[in-house]
């Protein structure tokens, strides 16, 4: 195949992932939500899980964005140092977000900073955001795709603590943002928590932890225990589906960490919504595509 | 039992008897306004397009797609709420100005709402966050759009509806607040959980 028949095919695969991904909730986020609603006993609460179900199943028969906040797009890219169109992902993954934004269709969310101009097809500066690891040997790439919409967005956090503060810092700081901005952002949540030195590497890394499939844990013993205590307390508050009350507030905690400097605890904060539009395709040196976010699914 | 309907234009004695929790559905105009409309009035005095007194607003940005062989005509894709707080701001100076009595948003608005909401009688509903093709079902028409140059999500969208809802009460006429009620239950639990976590995390050499 030509450079110019393997972009083509690339491209396709992307915009038709990338409006795929706004449509249908990945696997894990589905059962989870299930599983949530089974737990609820007030009218209230029964109400808006039955409101969300049915608007995803209306989302899959009209084949349309479940959510009208379609995000600013968002790419993790893992790719293989051999896989082939390694030159062209940048390039190719701006033309799948326009496209994507017409057969979505996707809303119309890249405002240019300082020129406060929407570009009317989600492609501006630095956007769609692209962010890379290398994968040393390999002649594949596994790209994640992230809606990032502003709702969710919005509680987005982060702050370098003091050493004294301790890990007792880390749990205020994440209770404090999601009992008051987090009740907004379409609960139950997914919370990302990152630790690390400084405030970038935190931040990133809270985002990283939402990409994790739901139900995963830190390998690190004390890093899964906080992670399970930082749900169960924040489940305890009972924030419900929507803040309105109900006998849970999030779908998970993830906490993803880098080694951090002695004088220094940064702990950042991101949250995904209920309709968590986090997907995931490997694609192989061929070509090839392999959906794993929501499995077997055919484009 | 039977639904509870709002029908535009709306007068302060349809909403005296509602109070927060309340389920309701509405019929008639909802006009979209968020950030950039409610900017536009208050901080920079532009008239609005549109006569919103009596009438609904939306929190909302929609999908909107140009209809095939109908230059100008649309129809919404997906409409669901956006965070009602961030309106918080202006909303106050936006209810007096406006006369509009139904604030449709997600998630709850703060004292300066449910002041307005008290003083003007008006009241603040939430529909659930991110249904937005649920929501889109209920809208008949979309008769105009005005403020096109703000793009598509800060637009005003001018839409009737047909019992658009489910819709939470979340502030009433006498300034009742939910999502404040809400919170201050939440901070309390917070406090005891918080401190209980923090006994087992000591991690520090």
């Amino acid at each position: 195949m030509s450079v110019e028949a393997q972009r083509e095919t690339f491209i396709d695969i992307m915009a038709k992932f990338t409006a795929y991904t706004g449509k249908h909730l990945p696997d894990d986020v589905l059962s989870k939500l299930k599983e949530l609603q089974e737990k609820e006993i007030t009218p209230l609460a029964n109400i808006i899980y039955d409101a969300m179900f049915e608007d995803l199943r209306m989302a899959d028969e009209l084949d349309r964005p479940c959510c009208q906040d379609t995000g600013v797009i968002q790419y993790f890219v893992q790719v293989g140092t051999r896989f082939p169109l390694i030159d062209e992902i940048e390039d190719c993954l701006r033309e799948a977000v326009k496209r994507a934004t017409i057969i979505g269709p996707l809303r119309h969310n890249a405002v240019e900073v300082f020129d406060e101009k929407n570009t009317g097809n989600n492609v501006g500066k630095r956007i769609p955001w692209i962010d890379w690891e290398i994968v040393p040997h390999s002649d594949e790439a596994t790209i994640y795709v992230y809606m990032a919409g502003g709702g969710c967005s919005l509680p987005g956090t982060a702050k370098v603590l003091m050493p004294l503060e301790g890990y007792e810092g880390v749990v205020k700081f994440v209770f404090d943002q999601i009992t008051s901005y987090g009740i907004n952002a379409c609960p139950p949540l997914l919370v990302g928590i990152g630790i690390a030195g400084s405030v970038e590497v935190a931040a990133k890394l809270s985002k990283k932890a939402l990409l994790r499939p739901i139900g995963s844990h830190n390998p690190n013993p004390r890093g899964a225990e906080l992670e399970s205590r930082v749900e169960n307390g924040l489940n305890a508050i009972k924030i419900g589906p929507g803040g309105l009350t109900g006998e849970n507030s999030v779908m998970g905690v993830h906490i993803e960490e880098a080694a951090r400097h002695p004088a220094t605890i940064a702990v950042g904060l991101s949250t995904g919504c209920w309709a968590h539009r986090r997907s995931a395709i490997k694609i192989t040196a061929d070509l090839d595509y392999e959906i794993i976010s929501h499995k077997g699914v055919i484009l | 039992m039977s639904r509870k309907i709002l029908t535009t234009p709306i007068k302060n004695e349809d909403l005296d008897s509602l109070t927060i929790g309340d389920i309701i559905y509405l019929t008639g105009y909802l006009i979209t306004s968020r950030d950039d409309v409610h900017q536009r009035l208050i901080k920079q005095h532009k008239p609005l397009p549109v006569d919103l007194s009596g009438k609904a607003i939306f929190h909302a940005g929609p999908i909107m797609r140009e209809i095939e062989g109908q230059p100008g005509k649309h129809e919404v894709i997906s409409i669901g709420p956006t965070t009602s707080m961030r309106m918080e701001k202006y909303e106050q100076a936006f209810i007096a100005q406006t006369g509009v009595k139904l604030i449709v948003g997600k998630g709850g608005m703060g004292p300066n709402t449910a002041e307005a909401c008290r003083k003007y009688k008006a009241i603040h509903t939430v529909f659930p966050g991110g249904c937005a093709v649920l929501a889109a079902n209920c809208v008949e028409e979309v008769e105009s759009v005005e403020w096109l140059d703000l793009g598509m999500p800060e637009a005003m969208w001018v839409m009737r509806v047909r019992e658009f809802g489910p819709l939470i009460v979340s502030i009433d006429t006498k300034g009742n607040n939910l999502f404040e009620n809400n919170i201050k239950a939440f901070n309390q639990r917070k406090e005891v959980i918080v401190e209980d976590i923090c006994q087992h995390v000591d991690y520090l050499e």
